[in-house]
């Protein structure tokens, strides 16, 4: 076991760095520099840089380094001294930005996750175990439907009826008077009043997928010999399907939780504009059509990197309960 | 041993098994997929919705890109198909005109029923020219105002005054086109690595598989946004429209590439491959007369699935604005018009295209989840 | 039947399955009773309704199947008497028989025990739910059950998953699990199929054992008719759902009043000796060279572990091979599983490549080319002339060709017949094998086992070989199907001089099939010789434990208590 969470941890290491340089090679990769935009935006203001400015900008920000250099300093500044560099467009540093808003990211898709585990499973085992009755059918075609609305439609409508119906303004995650105030227990409450909009809009995505998923891996388990096995010792329908089908058809399920994490990354990022959350998805969009590259770089650093951690949880998760890839 | 083995129990009486006992894998794989109700109703959707997306002009009623001061803003109007006069009553398909008020002090634009004027719809009649196919210039549109100069907004109007119902029916032609060759693109990649890695194995495969993965365990959109940033604003739409294609595809490839390899893998194996292997057939022939049959359908099966994802990314990406940009239209980029809680709650039709997308996006799914289980016919 | 008063009863039992083409009447009609204290074996083929039959005794019959008539009487201990088969599947009058009164033990102890419990749980389950035992005594029970099924080191085993453990130990998991509240009935549904002999072996004893100590009684399906001359006292006798015939064992064998009792002991009997085939053929005087020789053939895989893909140790799959194969002679591969027997076959088609040692082929000619070394168009031609019959008929035809595509594959690609030509020769291939020619455009999957099969013969047979490789080409197939399948092998021998090297795990088709034979035992040849010789008198210990395991269909001469036990040296 703890051989196979090593192997695992030293697996983590290649996938980092292609991570890193994967996102700076993507914030290196839009044509012209955070300098150009910079002039260009001035320059529609009527404000003339001229050539040496620009250069020294350029300098300053040591933009003119071939990759691999400019590469080097970032990672080994994030790496030693947590520096992610300097934010073009805020004028300060990246890391006094992002914290908070990846901290919220964080607590937006753990929360996603638990709420599409607790409405999926039972639904899929009852699917499952009712196949081809008027319930599979029903949240069959319930999860089809949710699976094809894409969340930031959802957040759309939700957001339209509540404007329109209500009177009310479902975006963002703080009320007004607690937006800029520092943290606080009635922050925290305030922020638990908004979060389950939000994570309702996600779950809808996620909990159709994996409704699907836990009703295939029933059917799949249902029917195996060692069901009738405790069924011949006796043990009644409801216990002999927690206790085996369910639990064997869980552990498949579990190594899913590392591929919805990308997944559930990717919806917040858009629903989060939609709906003007203050975490990683509208400032990374920002900052990526302002080119404001350290900033960027930071956020998909961090994004990737959550992920590859989710996986590695749900990899390690597996191997507890699962026995048979412990001892492979 | 199981008293009940349905494939196994060969029946020796001839007339029972004349009609199953010379049918090929796809006559048996319609007849399981004809079973599936939701997967028929799906696959004929996706028929008609791909039939639009070939011949958008010929549905539409007015030019997509046509502006309309006086129609900002215009709300959906009814077909109505039964006219009653005083005279009586009468089939003709006709819809209430509108009327264009301002108010006095805003002059919000205010839209009510105008009775006193009908528009009458025909069939086939004279509209704005297209060019149907691409083979030739016409004007004829399937239905439509029967007067030229008189326009109908059945989903209403966006905030410039285009016909939405026009727009969205070119729309379809780019977002389900750009499904369509994105899939084929992730296809291209996913055979050619996920074939690689599964014939040859060893280390080939252990590199492919570790890619594989790496490239799964990234969350796609912010991968995407951050490749449609680098897009330069200035290039031409049809080479922004390219390059979008490409880059949805560099993300979905993996997950084609991982079911052809499995596929692969579990062939590579069997029995009758090895049998052929000893026959004498060549290895060109072992793949694409032994094995390629054998997981074609389950390829077909993948690639239906794949579409709709493809769909949602490109909707995705065009509604935050790093997709597509006008004057292409997507569905994803009609509704950036949505993209403000002000324009819906005045023109809340504005969300129609949504409605095209989960429309495609079920019916894509319903096909391909009805196809994913008659894939293999030979199974239990 | 017996004397004894039943302790089960089963009346005129149906069981259906409604189907989408019809209802499948699985047993139909079925009365037999089990004897207090005694076995009682149902026999039959596949397809016989013997397994419904005795899952519908704890109503645990896969859906959508149902019992649709009929009574099965329980006599408990107490005197009272209860009717299975009007009870409620799932209620709680069923379930507090099952595993309590009434245990089984099922076919596939891998697949049909849990992966992810661990074992005492597993076996300690049914005394906590029955005997209302706590979560510490239920695991001491769980291994006292481990120590009487024989399991070494119960205290250990307690805590193991299955998957820790060989076929053999998993089955007698299975029986201590069984056994867990003391049941006055067992039904064992083929407890030993998936079993090698000598494992077969050990398992019956230690049912007889447990037995005849707790005075229970055995119900055991099995389609092994030498399983039931060992060990039954009363024969069901089992065809498409009906009994055929039933009665004590002895008068079974020695007079069975049914025509199918006398068809399917008259293949279990036929398999005893050689074949009749064989024994009319006439030596030639000298014997011609061999046309196969293999010399030290060893066949080692790496067991690779880890990202780097070290190397941590290694497979002897074959290990020092020495044999030869005359033309127009079978030479028989007995071993059981693991032995490297199917993996020697692989190396002399090369489907897998040798590690070491020399294949040597003498073409018709008189040259001979090394086959371990092979390549290109030596290797194509060798295959031409060398080719192999596999054991799963479903599995080595491809289910998207059709029958004359299949057999006419060879022919085609090696470009000898094409159009006209290419169908009038799979006509007459198919005819030669018995299958009609006319169903060529069919699909395998209109096809029965047994056919199957002999479309894979017809494939083997098209390029005109000299040699035919087949593995355990009628494991797949009933005993009543066997027995001329072999005849068909032995008669296209006779006809077109082809020397056959026939793996088989099957004492009785090897004997009855072979001219010599070779036990396989770990990779390593042990004995060859005479297949006569080596059958009835076997020098190698192993050969001889091997051997005196198999059950004879005689139950005047039981002996499996009797056999070698075979120890291997420390490897």
């Amino acid at each position: 076991m703890l051989a196979y969470i090593f192997r695992r941890l030293v697996w983590m290491v290649p996938s980092l760095v292609a991570v890193s340089f994967l996102a700076f090679f993507l914030i290196q990769l839009p044509p012209g520099d955070y300098v150009t935009t910079y002039v260009a935006t001035l320059a529609a203001s009527n404000e003339i840089v001229d050539q040496r400015t620009a250069q020294e900008l350029r300098e300053r920000f040591g933009l003119e380094q071939p990759f691999i250099v400019q590469y080097w300093k970032w990672i080994t500044g994030i790496l030693l001294r947590g520096d992610f560099g300097l934010s073009f467009e805020w004028q300060q540093p990246v890391s006094g930005l992002i914290w908070e808003r990846m901290g919220l990211t964080l607590l937006l898709t753990s929360s996603t996750l638990a709420m599409t585990w607790a409405i999926a499973l039972p639904i899929g085992v009852l699917s499952a175990v009712r196949q081809y009755s008027v319930v599979d059918y029903f949240f069959t075609f319930i999860a089809f439907l949710g699976l094809a609305i894409p969340g930031f439609l959802l957040a759309l409508v939700l957001m339209y009826v509540a404007v329109v119906h209500f009177g009310q303004d479902v975006g963002g995650l703080f009320s007004e008077e607690y937006q800029t105030a520092p943290w606080s227990f009635d922050k925290f409450v305030d922020l638990l009043a908004h979060l389950w909009v939000p994570v309702v809009i996600l779950a809808v995505n996620g909990t159709a997928g994996l409704v699907r998923v836990m009703r295939a891996n029933m059917l799949d388990e249902l029917h195996r010999p060692y069901v009738t096995t405790a069924r011949a010792k006796g043990l009644s329908e409801i216990r002999l399907l927690i206790k085996y089908p369910v639990r064997l058809a869980i552990n498949p399920l579990i190594s899913t939780i590392g591929w919805m994490l990308p997944q559930l990354i990717s919806g917040a990022t858009i629903v989060a504009v939609v709906m003007s959350l203050p975490i990683a998805g509208p400032l990374l969009l920002q900052a990526l059509l302002s080119q404001d590259m350290y900033l960027a770089g930071a956020f998909l650093l961090l994004m990737c990197t959550l992920t590859l951690v989710g996986m590695l949880l749900s990899d390690i998760l597996l191997a507890l309960v699962d026995p048979r890839i412990r001892y492979d | 041993m199981n008293a009940i083995q349905p494939g196994a129990a060969a029946p020796t009486e001839p007339h029972a098994i004349d009609r199953t006992a010379a049918a090929s894998q796809w006559r048996l794989m319609w007849w399981n997929f004809r079973r599936h109700k939701l997967a028929m109703a799906g696959g004929i959707i996706v028929l008609l919705l791909y039939v639009v997306a070939l011949v958008p002009d010929f549905l539409a009623t007015t030019d997509p890109g046509k502006q309309n001061a006086r129609a900002v803003f215009h709300p959906p109007q009814m077909i109505r198909l039964i006219e009653t006069t005083e005279d009586g009553w009468r089939i003709r398909p006709h819809v209430q005109a509108m009327r264009l008020t301002r108010d006095r002090v805003t002059l919000a634009p205010t839209f009510t029923p105008d009775p006193s004027r009908k528009i009458y719809l025909g069939f086939f009649v004279e509209g704005y020219e297209y060019e149907l196919l691409g083979l030739f210039t016409t004007s004829i549109h399937l239905f439509g105002p029967e007067n030229p100069r008189e326009s109908v907004f059945l989903f209403g109007a966006d905030r410039l005054g285009r016909d939405v119902y026009s727009r969205m029916m070119k729309a379809a032609q780019t977002s389900l086109f750009i499904g369509l060759i994105g899939v084929f693109l992730s296809l291209v990649i996913g055979l050619i690595l996920g074939g690689i890695s599964g014939y040859y194995g060893g280390r080939t495969d252990f590199v492919i598989q570790r890619v594989i993965e790496f490239v799964l365990s990234l969350p796609t959109i912010p991968i995407w946004l951050a490749l449609g940033a680098a897009l330069p604003q200035g290039w031409p739409p049809e080479r922004i429209y390219l390059c979008i294609t490409i880059i949805l595809s560099l993300v979905g490839w993996a997950q084609l590439a991982r079911v052809v390899r499995g596929r692969f893998l579990s062939l590579r194996t069997e029995d009758f491959v090895t049998a052929a292997r000893l026959d004498g057939a060549s290895e060109k022939r072992i793949i694409f007369r032994h094995m390629l049959p054998s997981f074609a359908s389950h390829i077909i099966a993948s690639i239906t699935l794949a579409i709709p994802a493809m769909i949602l990314a490109e909707t995705a990406l065009s509604f935050l604005g790093l997709g597509l940009q006008p004057p292409v239209i997507s569905w994803g980029v009609l509704l950036r018009e949505a993209q403000n809680i002000r324009s819906i709650a005045t023109a809340p039709w504005l969300f129609a295209p949504g409605g095209a997308v989960v429309v495609a996006v079920l019916a894509l799914n319903f096909l391909g989840d009805g196809l994913r289980d008659a894939a293999d016919p030979y199974q239990k | 039947m017996t004397d004894t008063a039943p302790v089960l009863e089963v009346r005129d039992l149906h069981v259906s399955f409604p189907t989408r083409t019809g209802v499948v009447r699985a047993v139909d009609g079925v009365s037999f009773s089990l004897a207090r204290g005694l076995t009682t074996c149902v026999v039959g083929e596949s397809g016989s309704g013997k397994s419904v039959t005795a899952r519908s005794i704890l109503q645990i019959v896969d859906t959508p199947g149902r019992i649709t008539g009929g009574q099965i009487l329980f006599h408990r201990k107490d005197g009272s008497t209860l009717d299975l088969a009007a009870m409620d599947p799932r209620g709680r009058a069923i379930r507090d028989l099952r595993g309590d009164e009434i245990a089984m033990i099922f076919q596939e102890p891998m697949s049909s025990l849990s992966p992810v419990h661990k074992v005492g749980d597993q076996v300690g389950e049914a005394v906590r739910l029955h005997l209302g035992l706590s979560r510490r005594q239920a695991r001491e029970r769980a291994i006292d059950l481990l120590a009487s099924v024989e399991i070494p080191d119960p205290h250990r085993a307690v805590d193991r998953y299955t998957f820790e453990f060989s076929g053999g130990m998993r089955q007698r998991v299975m029986i201590a699990m069984a056994l867990a509240c003391d049941p006055a009935v067992l039904i064992a549904d083929e407890p030993t199929t998936a079993l090698d002999v000598t494992t077969q072996a050990e398992i019956l004893d230690l049912i007889g054992r447990l037995q005849q100590q707790r005075g229970m009684t055995v119900m055991f399906i099995t389609h092994d008719m030498g399983v039931v001359a060992e060990i039954a006292h009363d024969v069901v006798v089992m065809e498409r759902g009906k009994v055929r015939e039933s009665g004590p064992v002895r008068s079974l064998f020695a007079s069975p009043r049914d025509a199918y009792t006398r068809m399917l002991l008259g293949n279990v009997t036929k398999l005893e000796r050689p074949s009749d085939i064989r024994l009319k053929r006439v030596e030639p005087p000298v014997p011609p060279p061999p046309i196969l020789r293999i010399e030290n053939l060893s066949m080692v895989f790496p067991i690779v572990k880890g990202i780097m893909r070290r190397k941590v140790g290694e497979v002897r799959a074959v290990d020092g091979v020495t044999l030869e194969v005359r033309p127009g002679e079978t030479l028989g591969i007995v071993g059981e599983s693991g032995s490297g027997k199917t993996s020697l076959g692989r190396c002399i088609l090369r489907v897998t490549d040798p590690t070491g040692g020399a294949i040597h082929y003498r073409r018709e000619d008189g040259t001979e080319i090394d086959l371990a070394k092979a390549e290109g168009e030596a290797l194509r031609a060798a295959r031409r002339e060398i080719r192999m019959v596999f054991q799963d008929p479903f599995a080595s035809l491809n289910p998207r060709m059709t029958v004359a595509q299949i057999v006419g594959e060879p022919l085609l690609v090696n470009g000898l017949a094409r159009g006209a030509e290419l169908r009038d020769r799979v006509s007459a291939l198919l005819e030669r094998v018995g299958i009609e020619p006319g169903w060529a455009e069919r699909y395998p999957h209109a096809f029965s086992g047994g056919q199957r099969q002999r479309i894979c013969i017809a494939r083997a047979l098209a390029l005109k070989p000299r040699v035919i490789v087949a593995d355990e080409a009628t494991a797949a197939l009933d005993v009543s199907l066997r027995a001329r399948m072999l005849d068909l092998l032995l008669d296209l021998q006779d006809e077109l001089n082809l020397a056959y090297v026939f793996i088989s795990h099957d004492i009785s088709v090897i004997r009855y099939m072979c001219d010599r034979v070779a036990v396989m035992h770990r990779g390593k040849v042990v004995e060859t010789g005479e297949a006569t010789q080596v059958c009835d008198n076997p020098t190698h210990a192993y050969t001889k434990a091997l051997l005196s395991a198999v059950p004879r269909p005689d139950p005047e001469a039981r002996r499996i208590h009797l056999r070698h036990r075979y120890v291997a040296a420390a490897e």
